[in-house]
């Protein structure tokens, strides 16, 4: 049966581990974020070639499966004068791959804005950007939460990806653990709920602020 | 500037939409104080007509002209774009479907954009707000938010919002045509009222007891063509043209 009382004993180190995921987590969002936005904007650029920017960063980094990003930047990033230790390698991988899909998410937001919005804003005198700034955005981003949530869900758990260019997190110290007590079964259990308990928190998140900001 | 002595002028508006010709070398001239409605089937080409007026659908040809000031003056485009939005700081225009910004209350819809454009205070955006709102009669739901109102009440707001610019010419593109029809009367009695204030209004519209009640003229359009224009008691009620006669007949139902 499950040994709980190594479970217990070891799960310390877990939530160090598990300190590392959410770290992780954090920056590559805000890597994600920066990213979706520059990529939104562009692909909804009134220039041709920021729109093939836009759409050239979108199909790369979505085509693509992000362990192989990973491994380029890690592995192969030495090769042509790119040093990064496995943590920044690690965000700056999952970043710009998550920045891909908030792209589309930021993008399917803002054209899901009714063209009336901008219309009467445009009428009543205001520039295309003062349009955007105070009539647009601030519904598209209300629209965005709960889809942004999911990219963000899916974040966290591709952060598991890291373990494989030996970032200490999660997943990396359940192999580890593994090697030490031959328990998989415990291990990867350890980690998998310290997952979910990082899921559900920012889940209950993105539901609350979605709730607290939505208009009907 | 100012080699125009109509108040509005429409030389020889062309539109295309590709191969579709939408407006076939129109001209109008609106007067000052003036109201004009615009009648005609669905498809006719009266939105695009009153949309090319703000340049929201530019013209493929032709210009038109506000006060002495070409509207759509070929410039490039940093100039242009702000050029156009001083032109429509005065020409104010209501939607079919509202276009009220959900996420601003009735106050901060009609103060948006005297606040920004502007730059007036608080106090004074305040000000206005409630005498505009009180003018369409709405001061009543002057913090609530868009979803909370009524179809009438909501167009309503739409055209206290138009009016907190002061603009001098007022665009209204079948302002009641998405209305329940015991909510069209309010609206109506509000634009009547802007009427009785020489507020300069083009009005394309469905509702011909309206048009023939408030308008000094009426321009019949068909197919891109002004079909027929004329002081509405000649439009309704002697109209020249069959295609007029024959449009008149579905929408009076021999009423009149």
């Amino acid at each position: 049966m499950l040994d709980f009382e190594l479970m217990w004993r070891i799960y310390p180190y877990f939530l160090q581990a598990a300190w590392v995921t959410v770290q992780l987590s954090i920056l590559t969002t805000i890597l994600g974020l920066a990213c979706g936005s520059l990529g939104a904007a562009a692909r909804l650029s009134r220039h041709w070639y920021l729109r093939m920017i836009g759409a050239t960063y979108v199909s790369l980094f979505r085509g693509t499966p992000a362990l192989i990003q990973l491994f380029l930047l890690y592995f192969g990033g030495p090769q042509v004068g790119i040093q990064l230790d496995a943590f920044e390698a690690g965000v700056i991988g999952l970043g710009v791959n998550i920045g891909a899909y908030m792209t589309e998410t930021m993008r399917g937001s803002i054209i899901a804005i009714d063209k009336g919005q901008t219309e009467a804003a445009r009428t009543l005198g205001l520039s295309r950007f003062q349009a955007f700034r105070k009539v647009v955005l601030p519904q598209a981003l209300r629209l965005m939460i709960r889809p942004l949530g999911v990219n963000i869900n899916a974040l966290i758990k591709g952060t598991a990806l890291v373990a494989a260019i030996s970032v200490v997190e999660l997943t990396y110290t359940a192999q580890r653990y593994i090697g030490s007590t031959y328990k998989p079964f415990e291990m990867f259990l350890l980690s998998g709920l310290l997952y979910m308990v990082i899921i559900y928190i920012v889940g209950k998140g993105i539901t609350y602020l979605d709730r607290k900001v939505r208009l009907t | 500037m100012s080699d125009t002595q109509h108040f509005v002028e429409i030389r020889h508006a062309r539109k295309n939409y590709g191969y579709i010709e939408v407006l076939k070398d129109i001209s109008l001239n609106v007067e000052r104080g003036q109201i004009v409605a615009i009648i005609g089937p669905s498809g006719s080409g009266k939105s695009t007509l009153l949309r090319a007026i703000n340049d929201l659908d530019p013209l493929t040809e032709g210009e038109v002209w506000l006060d002495g000031v070409q509207v759509n003056k070929k410039l490039p485009h940093r100039q242009y774009e702000k050029h156009i939005n001083q032109m429509r700081e005065h020409v104010g225009m209501v939607f079919q479907h509202f276009n009220l910004f959900p996420h601003l209350t009735v106050r901060e819809n009609v103060t948006m954009a005297p606040k920004l454009l502007k730059g007036i205070s608080n106090e004074d955006a305040n000000k206005l707000a409630e005498e505009q709102l009180a003018h369409v009669g709405l001061l009543d739901r002057i913090d609530y938010y868009p979803s909370r109102l009524s179809g009438g009440q909501k167009q309503r707001c739409a055209i206290a919002r138009a009016l907190a610019m002061k603009p001098k010419l007022m665009l209204f593109d079948e302002a009641t045509s998405a209305l329940d029809p015991e909510l069209v009367e309010e609206v109506n009695l509000v634009m009547k009222k802007l009427a009785e204030e020489h507020m300069t209004m083009i009005i394309v519209t469905h509702e011909m007891d309206f048009a023939a009640s408030v308008c000094d003229r009426v321009l019949f359009m068909d197919q891109g063509y002004v079909v027929e224009e004329g002081p509405p008691e000649v439009v309704f009620k002697n109209p020249k043209e069959e295609r007029t006669r024959a449009f008149l007949r579905k929408h009076l139902g021999g009423a009149k």
